[in-house]
């Protein structure tokens, strides 16, 4: 462990992903006593420049609602949706993934045409007709995030079973007569662990950028202030007020940025030697 | 060759079956009468409209002869009538597709030759300040939010620098003929073309650099480098043609993203093709458009992966069999 942060730490990049994803954090979970105020609400006139009062550092929208505090409430929604759907992703990818590369045969070609038919099938579009189809909400959001981007779970794994699949180690416990339940879950899964960790922290940046891009065609939760959902409300007035579209995409550029940068990060540091072939 | 491409289709060809079958279920399963969610968002329909639609898919009927009379339809290049455009939705997509081809094709050129020029370039010059400015540049283009990057082109080179127009397809009321209509076509290309290819162009200029740092490390590059070889031909002949098979199998992956992002770029600068379609239907709630679109997209990306993939097997002569 202490190996892995000392690796971990020699990466810039992924030290300064760290500090920004932090800073996002703090944000999101302070959000509430930072800006006690609903970031629906007119505290101002509309169209408030930024700096023109202190009080509303980055100005106010079109109906005078202060895009701080959007700003704010906005890390909640991306960082939910980010992790919560990744996490949904995995659940449904390292099932398929393990039982396609452990049992191999007719279930692993089965299962591996339906994770092929889902990557070829154009996942935004896919993702777009599914929130719309099922109503946007949080839910569908994160449903739709997640049923477009477990397939490369599913590969990974499913690779990674396969290789360890005929260790001695395995064979040996086929043989002490463990079944086959508890010898995916104890002995082989466990060991498959690191990658899955660096592809799920580049998913989570994946599933941000799929949110802000729902959420900019109108297809967030209505209830909930999104980045994306700001960004997408200030397309039409852009020529009047940039920095209504601006911020917004500065805050989900310097998220994503810091999930890729971590994801790196870990690469290097759980699989010393894969990393980087180039350097 | 003719087996593998007679193969690889008739593997498209069971894909856009099972999106078909998607689609069906997908109508069934939205909450709602299937007739009103194919009529378009709730109320808007009249109650003749829905009887026609009821009658004509056998809603009545059960659920597999539903899916039969859907098929049936498709095949015929009936893919449902557009309530709210009063307009079969097949024309309505056939008409837009060409912009939308356009847009993608330029895209994918633009961002396939500056992806990999740059890669190039970082290759060659590993450590030294235009190779760190160019992986940095591919850092930021990959996280940059396609919408946003598409909202601040406007605003940089179109409001504030009024250099290119942000802003449809063709100056409206123009009526340029000839060359100066393919000029003016070509100007409104430019911006949403890059910022459609900028995050493939990450991805092209990272795997470049990637994949040119490590072919130069093989033996044969060595052997070239003894034979007292040129190092500008060596780059060329030996490492770069090697280099750029991780790139090719990119190529199909981008498909799917072109046609995606097609959506958000389309709407940003207002170009006429499906994905704006994909749009007007979403604000609609017009779930035929919205699944057509999906379908001809689906089969966009088929038909670029089966080209990308036949292309393959001539860039690299060690793949043919299989």
């Amino acid at each position: 462990m202490a190996d892995f942060w000392k690796r971990f730490s020699r990466n810039r990049g992924a030290v300064i992903g760290v500090v920004i994803l932090v800073i996002v954090l703090v944000v999101a979970i302070l959000a509430p006593v930072l800006f006690p105020q609903s970031p629906w609400r007119m505290v101002q006139r509309p169209f408030l420049a930024p700096l023109d009062m202190p009080s509303h550092p980055l100005g106010t929208d079109a109906l005078g609602r202060d895009v701080l505090t959007g700003l704010a409430y906005g890390a909640q929604v991306s960082l939910l949706v980010g992790l919560v759907s990744t996490v949904a992703a995995l659940l449904i990818g390292i099932p398929i993934g393990a039982l396609a590369g452990y049992f191999g045969g007719w279930a692993d070609d089965a299962l591996m045409r339906f994770t092929e038919f889902f990557q070829t099938v154009p996942s935004f579009a896919l993702a777009i007709v599914l929130v719309a189809i099922f109503q946007p909400s949080i839910y569908s959001i994160v449903a739709a995030i997640a049923i477009v981007s477990w397939p490369p779970v599913a590969r990974l794994v499913r690779g990674e079973v396969l290789s360890l699949r005929s260790r001695e180690y395995v064979e040996a416990a086929i043989l002490s007569g463990q079944t086959s339940g508890t010898i995916i879950l104890r002995q082989v899964l466990p060991n498959t662990i690191s990658p899955i960790i660096v592809l799920a922290s580049l998913m989570v940046a994946t599933a941000i950028l799929l949110e802000s891009s729902l959420s900019f065609l109108g297809l967030g939760d209505p209830n909930l202030m999104s980045w994306g959902y700001m960004i997408g409300a200030a397309r039409t007035v852009i020529r009047q007020a940039w920095w209504l579209s601006f911020f917004p995409g500065v805050a989900i550029l310097l998220t994503v940025l810091a999930l890729n940068l971590i994801g790196e990060g870990l690469n290097d540091a759980l699989n010393p030697r894969l990393a980087r072939k180039g350097k | 060759m003719l087996r593998f491409i007679l193969m690889r289709l008739g593997k498209a060809v069971i894909i856009l079956i099972a999106i078909l079958i998607l689609n069906f279920f997908l109508i069934h399963a939205a909450p709602g009468d299937p007739a009103a969610v194919m009529a378009g968002e709730a109320g808007a329909a009249d109650e003749k409209f829905i009887a026609d639609l009821r009658a004509r898919f056998g809603l009545d009927k059960p659920l597999l002869t539903q899916l039969g009379i859907y098929l049936g339809g498709v095949l015929q290049f009936d893919l449902g009538f557009s309530y709210r455009q009063q307009m079969p939705v097949a024309d309505l997509i056939f008409s837009r597709l060409p912009a939308t081809l356009l847009l993608t094709m330029t895209a994918f050129v633009i961002s396939l030759l500056l992806g990999t020029l740059a890669g190039v370039l970082a290759s060659a010059r590993v450590g030294k300040w235009s190779d760190t400015l160019i992986s940095t540049l591919a850092l930021l283009f990959y996280a940059t939010p396609l919408f946003w990057a598409a909202l601040m082109a406007v605003l940089l080179f179109s409001v504030t620098l009024n250099w290119l127009p942000g802003f449809g397809y063709e100056t409206v009321g123009a009526n340029y003929t000839g060359f100066r209509r393919v000029l003016d076509i070509g100007q409104h290309l430019i911006l949403p073309a890059t910022t459609l290819g900028l995050f493939f162009m990450a991805v092209y200029m990272r795997m470049t650099r990637a994949s040119m740092l490590e072919v130069s490390q093989l033996d044969f590059v060595k052997t070239a480098r003894a034979k007292g070889l040129r190092s500008g031909i060596i780059q060329r002949r030996h490492i770069f043609r090697n280099a750029m098979l991780p790139v090719v199998t990119l190529a199909g992956l981008q498909a799917g993203q072109l046609v995606g992002g097609a959506v958000l770029t389309e709407t940003v600068f207002a170009w006429p093709g499906i994905g704006r379609l994909m749009f007007e239907a979403l604000a609609q709630r017009d779930y035929n458009v919205l699944l057509g679109v999906f379908f001809i997209s689906s089969a966009m990306v088929l038909l670029f992966n089966l080209i990308t993939d036949i292309l393959y097997r001539f860039v690299d002569p060690r793949i043919r069999v299989g």
